[in-house]
């Protein structure tokens, strides 16, 4: 059983959301509002679409070819999927963040200049540039070596810098699939720590297969689990402290006390 | 600064506790007001008081579970929680004794008291010292203050045995005079509880600073009459 909060205005609304892959279902009945200005949790074992759903948002399914969405998602007043809807632009107002991260193989600076270029960016881009570092906590260990390799940081560092990367085309919303997993717990607590920060200007969605995570950063949490038939449901969604401290479903609470998954 | 949101959690409940504690020391402060000049108005109002006490433990407690749940405490941080979790709960207990002489005020009502208040007022005094001092014991995390705590319990066992002898006396003069007395023991019962309850408070400190568990009772020897 889902509930939804309509405490803050959502950034993000999934309506009766389904996925298929070819004819085979993968998630039925995903309904759940992802507030502004918060960091809404996905969490749930392995094979329960918790990347795939996040991955409806900012519509990198449609790179699947066999990938099918039926249900709505909603970008404030604007429906994501709506026919005329352009996934490219989409893509800028939603940025995404990856598990491993993937600097482009150019110095720190362009890294952060290039989506910007592309998108023809006309202002000052050195200071689009160290906004957007300052944004991801970065700019002070790297203020000096803008022109070095972006591949010469330590993996926590890049992982920031593909935070400011996705800043630099000014997002609304950040997506976040399993953004610390490939880190050290410092670099994982540095990361956490920024996410207190951006919260103020951007919505957050993070995929995490590390419940303590979403326990530690989270406002809002949802629980994603396959049934029998390998179909992942939304078992319960609601704030992260009651998630987490008295959750409704028995089958949340056998997950997050580790009985099962 | 890392986790700078959970640290600022943590150092809250310190304020939280302090402000749980400061209602203690008023209500009991009230309350040997209410006693001394019978004052069955102020009385009441203590008793309907308390239930805000009780109100800042649960919230005190709903914290401490949420930190518990969703930040995975470790070493000091999961003592300091369990030991404001502790503390809350003795604290809410004082708050109880309090209202206990409150109570009692009701019931002496209108009959005079059986003689004037000099070591009850006293006993007061030392014990909500040793109250105040167990607060700043944990704020400052300052073992020496939490075991100097402990040690003073001993003179609140002895002023409330003296108190025992004085009003056995009482008794024993005049059995008219039984009622009145006990009313008084009473209230001197609770204000050795408030005494014992900041006792347990600073071995807690002393938990929360050393680790190692400090055997309750184990500060002060076993004087009192309980």
């Amino acid at each position: 059983m889902a509930t939804t909060s309509m405490a803050t205005r959502p950034a993000v609304r999934a309506i009766n959301v389904g996925v298929y892959y070819g004819s085979n279902k993968v998630i039925e009945g995903v309904t759940m509002d992802m507030p502004e200005h918060e960091i809404t949790a996905i969490i749930g074992p392995s094979g329960a679409g918790k990347s795939t759903l996040l991955r409806c948002i900012n519509r990198l399914n449609d790179l699947i070819e066999i990938f099918r969405m039926e249900g709505e998602m909603w970008f404030g007043d604007f429906n994501l999927y709506a026919p005329d809807s352009d996934p490219t632009q989409i893509r800028y107002r939603i940025g995404m963040v990856f598990q491993r991260p993937n600097p482009f193989p150019k110095s720190i600076y362009d890294n952060i200049a290039f989506g910007p270029r592309i998108n023809g960016f006309k202002g000052k881009m050195d200071d689009l540039v160290e906004q957007s570092l300052q944004g991801a906590a970065l700019w002070d260990e790297v203020k000096d070596r803008l022109k070095e390799s972006a591949l010469s940081l330590s993996g926590g560092q890049q992982q920031r810098l593909c935070i400011a990367r996705a800043l630099a085309v000014e997002p609304s919303v950040i997506l976040m699939d399993e953004p610390c997993s490939a880190l050290d717990p410092i670099a994982t607590l540095a990361i956490e720590e920024l996410m207190q920060e951006l919260k103020k200007t951007y919505s957050i969605v993070i995929v995490t297969h590390n419940m303590q995570q979403a326990g530690r950063v989270s406002d809002k949490t949802a629980f994603l689990m396959p049934d029998e038939n390998r179909v992942a449901h939304l078992i319960e969604f609601d704030d992260t402290r009651t998630m987490f401290t008295n959750p409704s479903d028995e089958r949340t609470e056998a997950y997050i006390t580790g009985r099962f998954g | 600064m890392l986790r700078s949101d959970y640290e600022r959690d943590l150092s809250s409940l310190q304020a939280d506790l302090r402000e749980m504690a400061t209602h203690v020391e008023q209500a009991t402060r009230r309350a040997l007001n209410a006693l001394e000049n019978q004052d069955l108005e102020l009385a009441q109002q203590i008793i309907d008081e308390d239930d805000h006490i009780d109100r800042l433990q649960d919230a005190l407690e709903d914290k401490c579970v949420t930190l518990m749940a969703t930040q995975q405490p470790m070493a000091i941080d999961l003592r300091a929680l369990m030991s404001a979790v502790h503390i809350g709960v003795e604290l809410e207990r004082m708050g109880d004794y309090a209202e206990g002489i409150a109570k009692i005020c009701l019931r002496i009502g209108d009959q005079p008291l059986l003689k004037p208040l000099i070591d009850i007022p006293r006993m007061a005094d030392r014990a909500l010292t040793m109250l105040d001092e167990s607060l700043q014991s944990h704020a400052n995390r300052d073992e020496w203050l939490a075991r100097k705590v402990c040690q003073d319990d001993d003179a609140v066992d002895d002023l409330y045995d003296q108190i025992y002898r004085e009003l056995l006396t009482y008794m024993l003069q005049d059995p008219r005079n039984i009622e009145r007395a006990t009313y008084l023991l009473w209230v001197a019962h609770d204000l050795e509880r408030i005494a014992d309850r900041a006792t347990n408070i600073a071995e807690r400190v002393m938990w929360l600073v050393s680790g190692h568990t400090v055997g309750t009772g184990s500060m002060k020897s076993d004087r009192s009459l309980r």
